[in-house]
């Protein structure tokens, strides 16, 4: 299959007061129409670096990007971006925010009326409609925040720790929620995590990154068949398998932070 | 019941340190230990303050509606008149420095291009330009607007500034990630996430209007609240300079309170009301 997101060659290397920090070193990556991604690595090792790359927010400083046949310049509806703070706007009401990337379309008011309604009762926010953000829970908020996306009918997600703030049972709920849709809608997913466990239970293949520079380490292919279990073998063997893989690099973040204080 | 009592109580409670003082004071001038040409009984204050209000004349139908009759006090007209300076300068100064703070916070170049300019003219007190008004437009409304106008544009400017620049960066991503256009961005993103700045900058843009307006009717102005209580002034009439007080008071606490609600109406959505 052709790939959707082609990225090679990627560098990115921040400099701040003369350090250099290189982030991302010659990542090569090929995600296909469909695919499940997980890029998991401990923090600091450049998984919302090359994320926001793909979106289009901070270009790399050297490499290319290719997504459906031409190369990111800007952020862009194509690719529908989840935030681990929700970023949903304060000043819109629930339905207000689902409905902003549509008025920036600028499709038909009934149209934009009736997907709304249907996003939120795939959500189960129907009763949330006329809510500020202030007064949702977390878990609810990333709702709507996943909602706002789905709505641009992005082929693509972009999701940077989504779940990371959200209490367990919450996070559950909202990763087979995520599946579900996925399986509906055939979307393409680059999930950004750094819970092993939250990788082996969603990812098509898990994309393990290494700590500065960060460099692909281990591309795993998760073959062990949906809904998943966390308590079987399968899952705990490629979970002792992947922790080894994370400890190397968190390791080597510890031993780095010691030397360099200021890091981070 | 309990409840009742409790409110009851307290604001009892609330009201006994003025009804003391009014009450050392009724004894000081009643007594003649003050002269009552220097500090009037508040009683003669009070009085003065209805007579101050109510109409000069008796009722004509011949001549007005009775609406019309009523509202035709002397106190009422004055405090129209500084009402209506301070609203129309407010809202100059507001509509000048809306835009220009949208823009100067938004982008660095224009930014720069005004800021040495604001940065001179903003710590002179507005009051100071008040020769100057007088120079270049005379003597009424048009100087004092123009000084009400100078008092609220600096905080209202300067709040936006800085509302724009606080703007956070997440919004901005989220929007840009939607499709949003630099208008959408303006006017739909920007705009509303610096309205908690902006409305601050406005309480303070129509405090200082209302400081200014009092001033500027003292001395460019022959009519207005101000203007009232230094002519009161001229004929010893301290119980009409109280009076007048008085109501200044009450109408700096009426627009206090109604900036309040606009506040709260267009501030439903945020955490808390003020900052956050
Ligand atoms: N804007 C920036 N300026 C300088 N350094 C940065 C910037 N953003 C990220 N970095 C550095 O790049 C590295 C990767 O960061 P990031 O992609 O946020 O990691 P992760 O998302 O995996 O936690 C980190 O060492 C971080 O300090
Ligand atoms: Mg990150």
């Amino acid at each position: 299959m052709q790939p959707q997101i082609h990225i090679s060659k990627v560098n990115k290397v921040f400099s701040t007061g003369g350090r250099e920090v290189v982030a991302l070193d010659d990542i090569n990556l090929e995600v296909s129409p469909g695919e499940f991604i997980c890029l998991l690595g401990p923090s600091g090792c450049g998984k919302s670096t090359l994320l926001n790359a793909i979106a289009g927010f901070s270009p790399p400083t050297a490499g290319s990007i290719i997504v459906d046949g031409s190369a990111v310049q800007t952020p862009g509806p194509d690719r529908g971006m989840v935030f681990q703070e929700y970023a949903l706007f304060p000043w819109m009401t629930v339905e207000k925010n689902i409905a902003f990337g549509l008025e920036i379309k600028k499709q038909p008011k009934a149209r934009i009326k009736e997907k709304v309604s249907e996003l939120l009762d795939m959500l189960k926010l129907q009763d949330f409609r006329d809510r500020y953000p202030k007064d949702l829970s977390g878990g609810m908020r990333q709702r709507v925040a996943i909602a706002r996306v789905l709505a641009l009918d992005s082929p693509i997600l972009l999701m940077d720790e989504p779940f990371g703030a959200l209490d367990s049972l919450t996070r559950r709920n909202l990763q087979d929620e995520l599946l579900r849709i996925w399986t509906e809608f055939q979307k393409t997913i680059i999930f950004v995590t750094h819970s092993i466990e939250e990788s082996i239970y969603l990812a098509d293949r898990i994309v393990v990154m290494t700590y500065r520079p960060g460099t692909i380490k281990r591309d795993v292919s998760v073959a062990i068949p949906r809904p998943r279990d966390p308590s079987s073998v399968e899952f705990n063997d490629l979970k002792k398998e992947l922790a080894l893989l994370v400890m190397e690099e968190q390791t080597r973040h510890n031993q780095q932070e010691i030397r360099m204080p200021a890091a981070d | 019941m309990k409840n009742i009592l409790a409110r009851l109580y307290a604001s009892l409670q609330g009201l006994l340190v003025p009804v003391i003082l009014l009450a050392i004071w009724q004894y000081l001038s009643t007594h003649a230990i003050v002269n009552p040409q220097i500090l009037p009984a508040p009683t003669a204050v009070i009085a003065k303050w209805w007579e101050y209000l109510l109409p000069t004349e008796a009722f004509d139908p011949s001549q007005s509606g009775y609406l019309a009759w009523l509202f035709s006090g002397e106190m009422i007209r004055d405090a129209y008149a500084s009402m209506y300076r301070v609203v129309v300068g407010f809202l100059v100064g507001t509509a000048l420095a809306l835009p220009l703070g949208l823009l100067m916070g938004a982008n660095e170049r224009i930014y720069k291009l005004f800021n040495p300019l604001i940065q001179i003219l903003r710590p002179i007190p507005p009051i100071a330009f008040i020769p100057l008004s007088i120079l270049w437009f005379g003597l009424g409304n048009p100087p004092a607007i123009f000084l009400i106008v100078i008092g609220a544009f600096f905080p209202v400017l300067m709040n936006t500034i800085a509302g724009v620049r606080h703007v956070d960066g997440i919004y901005i991503r989220a929007a840009r990630s939607l499709g949003a256009s630099q208008t959408t961005m303006f006017l739909r993103v920007m705009l509303p996430a610096a309205t908690p700045y902006i409305l601050t900058g406005a309480r303070i843009g129509i405090g200082t209007a209302f400081i200014v307006v009092i001033v500027a009717e003292m001395i460019a102005v022959n009519n207005g609240l101000g203007y009232r209580i230094l002519e009161a002034r001229e004929f010893f009439w301290s119980d009409k300079i109280i009076a007048g007080m008085f109501t200044i008071g009450l109408l700096g606490l009426a627009i206090d309170s109604g900036m309040n609600r606009l506040n709260n109406y267009l501030l439903k959505w945020h955490r808390g009301i003020e900052n956050n």
